[in-house]
């Protein structure tokens, strides 16, 4: 049969991106490969407020969720703005990246991507403070992300 | 967006001074491949200019890249249809040129059809009749050949003992290309068009219509009819031939190129047999033409064809190729809708809604993920936001006043799509535009909807959220607090049975209490069913699970993760508490009274118990039809529940087959690498090689075992598959019996007492039997047989029974 002209028909919202764990225990290609046959999304931009009900509901639109993880902050374990969504399998999570991706949970525009796997310890914000690090050093006042950043509510 | 090509159909593992050698031919068939896929699209040059140009490219690489041209060409033909005109003006200039490779692009095409219509690519194929015809108008097919060939296609009506689903496809292929190429072949060969015209025209008048209601969107005729898709096209076409084939909506490229192309010798299409009837040929299934807009509802501006007229057709088909090539990705999908060609003439955002719903709507699934739908409209909202967002609101406003009439499956996505939507721009919507829905019975569709609709946009915010988006007027509609109901709460003036020992399992929960050590601590509750004769105290206790289960589901009430944590923590106690069907039935019951606030809670913990094998698919078909379920009975959420436990069913019976196959794979692979094996241990080799004939017998043992093995193994999952299967025959029959035994109950209750059957009740219980049929029907026709036998026989009331023809019908 023909052939099925790669140049049209891309699929670019569910390509892996440039993101790679920097705490990752192996190397970039062992890395790269968990990326591309994983089941899991990491899901970021969350409001401090958002519930695993709420995310549930979303994801659940592409699919069968297996489970969901909630980020927390490693001091106060408490939410922190991000989580783990893994499905059954790849095409739900395929569907997730295509249309959930860049749309709004709890009026905020979340951002998804492909995760190599939820190990324990993960669940935690690396930033110094205990949340994620992008908390650490934003500018911008964001009432549902704890107000300033760290940087700034210190000065 | 980089494109790396790790693997050719050439390259693979050849070495680095080889691929050296080939990556120029290779990047030239890159370029040639993007050349042809992007010629069309938006170009500093007009589009005669640039398929002028690429035509004089690909004359010149004929010579040495004819094979991959043909090949794309064909690929463009079978998988852009929204760019037919342009394809085949190009192959019209290369016909022109090269009279031989427009020959040999004919063969190939005729070729690919066949393949296409073996393989059950219907609508691939369809494409390829669509472009072979507008090639006539290119000069490059001869138009008494192309007639030929839609005899031999009408000719299939008079096959006898086939499906109707079959003769439609033929059918279907001859009338929606006349758009495109009606004129030239009427203008050729008129009396033989007529003639295949009478034969069409008898073949529409006797064909059987029992589908139809079945795939409705509404059942009211005003104001849009819902037509079937053959009728609609046939009444389309005879309008355009009473219009003497003037069609004025189409691109068509080749007109500018007339003096050319006339000069063109022309091929004749070689007699084409249609592939003849399979028992596995799988035709498309019939469909309604889905229409909710007409003139009268764009405001300014162009005016929208009528449901009659070949241009809607013409349209809404371009327009639902451009879906289904670019769905994957929303922006450029969006982006490719609002730059139809000949977007002017037309009121463009009308036709893209109306087309979008219709997909969305379409029975028995959309073409594609319903979330696609919700993610297209708010891309297609960002584009054009002085337009777009106004269409959809007159769009939603319009369903929802023809509510009363639309099909519950088509309200249940209605309602979907619509929460979803609105989470995504704050939740802002005029609601006080449907105070009208306040005054009706809540059971009515527009006060259900209304209700259904801020229950799922609670699920998306908070309580909170939705008691503020809505004005105090609606209060009746705000879907309860999601907080559970611990019966054993308080101490109050009579205790319930059981509140001692659900303090004393409390606390050992609190303490780390083992599983085996909960069994003990539950011994002591008292049955309340006890047989005298039941000395052990194991049969089943419906006090025993309420206290243990209440008990637990308050502790881990928290979060989903807590309850799922705390099932799996306790599983094995709740297997023990769920041994027998009632234990399995009554753990529902108890978890439907504690979380009955909480819809959301309930799904996900009865999918965690089928999961974790606590109860089975049947007792949660039970369960939902149970008396004690009735008040809930047409609320969505029930219907969720129990189309995801019948597909988790089905997908276990796919797994095991899958398991079952790779196995007797793998065993079919090992015999022939015995009967290898067998031939290198060939008398010769064990004269000569001493040391292989002492491992002969190893060897031979070793692979005797394997397979001894793996017979073992398929044996074991032959038999898990007929278990499996048979739970699943059980389920449907379970369901369907259940509905047959409510739905009669129903009429006959109607009947004697002189009333009107046709209750909001009955409307929505017989939709959801016909739901059953239309979600799982690949999996149902299984069962035909033993259905027809046991359950839908002709003693049947009619009104039941009728579900079960139209369902039939589907597959004539």
């Amino acid at each position: 049969m023909s052939i099925k002209l790669n140049a049209l028909f891309s699929d670019s919202y569910v390509d892996i991106s440039q993101y790679r764990d920097q705490h990752f225990k192996g190397n970039r290609y062992d890395q790269e490969k968990l990326l591309k046959q994983s089941c899991t999304l990491y899901v970021g931009n969350l409001s401090f407020y958002t519930t695993e009900e709420q995310v549930h509901e979303l994801f659940s639109k592409s699919g069968d969720v297996k489970r969901i993880i909630i980020g927390l902050d490693k001091v106060k374990k408490t939410a922190c703005g991000f989580c783990f969504v893994e499905y059954y399998t790849r095409a739900d999570a395929e569907h997730a990246l295509r249309f959930i991706n860049g749309t709004r949970l709890d009026d905020r525009i979340i951002r998804t991507d492909w995760d190599a796997g939820f190990k324990e310890g993960r669940q935690f914000g690396r930033g110094k403070s205990g949340g994620q690090v992008r908390d650490e050093y934003r500018q911008d006042y964001d009432p549902a992300r704890g107000g300033y950043g760290k940087l700034v509510q210190k000065t | 967006m980089s494109r790396r090509r790790h693997s050719d159909e050439g390259d693979a593992g050849s070495q680095p001074h080889k691929r050296r050698r080939t990556s120029e031919p290779i990047e030239i068939e890159d370029r040639l491949e993007s050349l042809i896929c992007r010629v069309g699209e938006k170009s500093t040059s007009s589009l005669e200019s640039n398929l002028e140009g690429l035509a004089g490219v690909l004359e010149a690489d004929l010579p040495n890249y004819k094979g991959k041209i043909l090949r794309i060409l064909c690929a463009v033909a079978r998988l852009l249809p929204e760019k037919l005109t342009v394809y085949t003006t190009l192959v019209g200039l290369l016909n022109a040129r090269n009279y031989n490779f427009g020959g040999e692009f004919v063969e190939a095409m005729i070729r690919q059809l066949k393949e296409t219509l073996k393989s059950n690519l219907y609508s691939e194929a369809l494409y390829l009749v669509r472009f072979l015809n507008d090639l006539v108008n290119c000069h490059v097919i001869a138009a008494p050949s192309m007639v030929a060939m839609f005899e031999n296609f009408v000719s299939v009506t008079q096959e006898e003992d086939i499906p109707q689903v079959r003769s439609d496809w033929y059918v279907y292929a001859v009338l929606s290309s006349l758009p495109w190429v009606g004129k030239e072949l009427y203008e050729k060969k008129d009396v033989e068009m007529d003639r295949l015209f009478n034969q069409i025209e008898g073949y529409l008048k006797y064909r059987q219509k029992t589908h139809v209601p079945m795939l409705q969107v509404w059942t009211a005729e005003k104001p849009h009819p819902q037509e079937e898709y053959l009728d609609c096209l046939w009444a389309q076409v005879q309008k355009l031939k009473k219009d003497r084939w003037q069609e004025r909506h189409i691109l068509r490229p080749y007109i500018a190129f007339d003096s050319v192309l006339c000069e063109a010798l022309q091929h004749n299409l070689p007699p084409f047999t249609p592939p003849a009837h399979s028992d596995d040929a799988v035709y498309p299934m019939p469909h309604v033409v889905f229409r909710m807009f007409d003139y009268t509802d764009a405001p300014e501006g162009p005016v929208m064809p009528g449901s009659h007229s070949v241009e809607r057709f013409v349209i809404e088909e371009n327009l639902h190729c451009i879906i289904k090539s670019h769905w994957r990705e929303r922006k450029t999908c969006a982006a490719q809708l609002l730059s139809y060609p000949g977007k002017n003439k037309i009121p463009l955002n009308y036709h893209i809604v109306e087309v979008i719903f219709g997909e969305l709507f379409q029975l028995p699934s959309p073409p594609h993920i319903d979330v696609m739908y919700t993610a297209l409209l708010i891309e297609l909202c960002k584009l054009q936001p002085g337009s777009l967002p106004q269409v959809l609101a007159q769009a939603t406003e319009m369903m929802y006043m023809r509510l009363d009439t639309m099909n519950t499956i088509c309200i249940d996505r209605l309602i979907n799509w619509f929460s979803h939507h609105l989470s995504n721009f704050q939740f802002r919507w005029s609601w006080d535009d449907w105070a009208d829905c306040l005054t009706q019975d809540i059971e009515k569709p527009k006060p259900k909807f209304v209700k259904e609709v801020l229950e799922k946009c609670m699920r998306l915010s908070y309580h909170q959220r939705i008691v503020d988006i809505v004005p105090p007027s609606f209060s009746a509609l705000i879907p309860a607090n999601p907080v559970c109901s611990y019966k054993y709460e308080e101490e109050t003036e009579c205790p319930l049975p059981g509140l001692a020992m659900a303090t004393t399992v409390s606390n050992a929960i609190k303490n780390r209490a083992s599983n085996e050590e909960i069994l003990i601590v539950l011994k002591d509750v008292p049955n309340p069913n006890q047989d005298d004769d039941d000395d052990e105290g194991d049969g089943f206790n419906p006090l025993k699970i309420e206290v243990f289960l209440q008990t637990l589901l308050h502790l881990a009430a928290k979060s989903f993760s807590h309850s799922f944590s705390a099932l799996a923590k306790f599983h094995e106690v709740l297997k023990n508490l769920t041994d027998s069907d009632e234990g399995k039935l009554h753990i529902l019951r108890v978890l439907y009274e504690f979380w009955r606030n909480h819809p959301q809670m309930i799904s996900v913990l009865v999918d965690k118990l089928i999961r974790t094998q606590i109860v089975d698919c049947a007792a949660v078909a039970n369960w939902i039809f149970s008396p004690e379920m009735a008040h809930d009975f047409t609320r969505f959420y029930v219907w969720e529940i129990l189309h995801s436990t019948i597909r988790k069913m089905n997908k276990h019976v796919q797994k095991i087959q899958k398991e079952l196959d790779e196995a007797k794979e793998k065993l079919e692979k090992q015999q022939n690498k015995k009967v290898e094996k067998q031939i290198f241990l060939t008398a010769e080799t064990l004269l000569f090689k001493p040391h292989i004939r002492e491992h002969k017998d190893d060897m031979e043992k070793n692979s005797e075992d394997e397979e001894g093995q793996l017979e073992e193994q398929i044996e074991r999952l032959q038999e898990k598959v007929e278990s499996a299967q048979s739970e699943q025959k059980n389920l449907f029959l379970v369901i369907f019996q259940r509905f047959i035994m409510l739905l009669t109950e129903h009429l006959v209750r109607c009947e004697t007492s002189g009333v009107d059957i046709n209750t909001t009740w009955y409307k929505n219980c017989i939709e959801r039997l016909q739901q059953i049929f239309l979600m799982h029907h690949v999996i149902i026709q299984q069962y035909m047989g033993t259905l027809e036998n046991l359950l839908f026989t002709a003693e049947l009331d009619h009104h039941i029974l009728a579900v079960y023809q139209q369902f039939c019908a589907l597959q004539l």
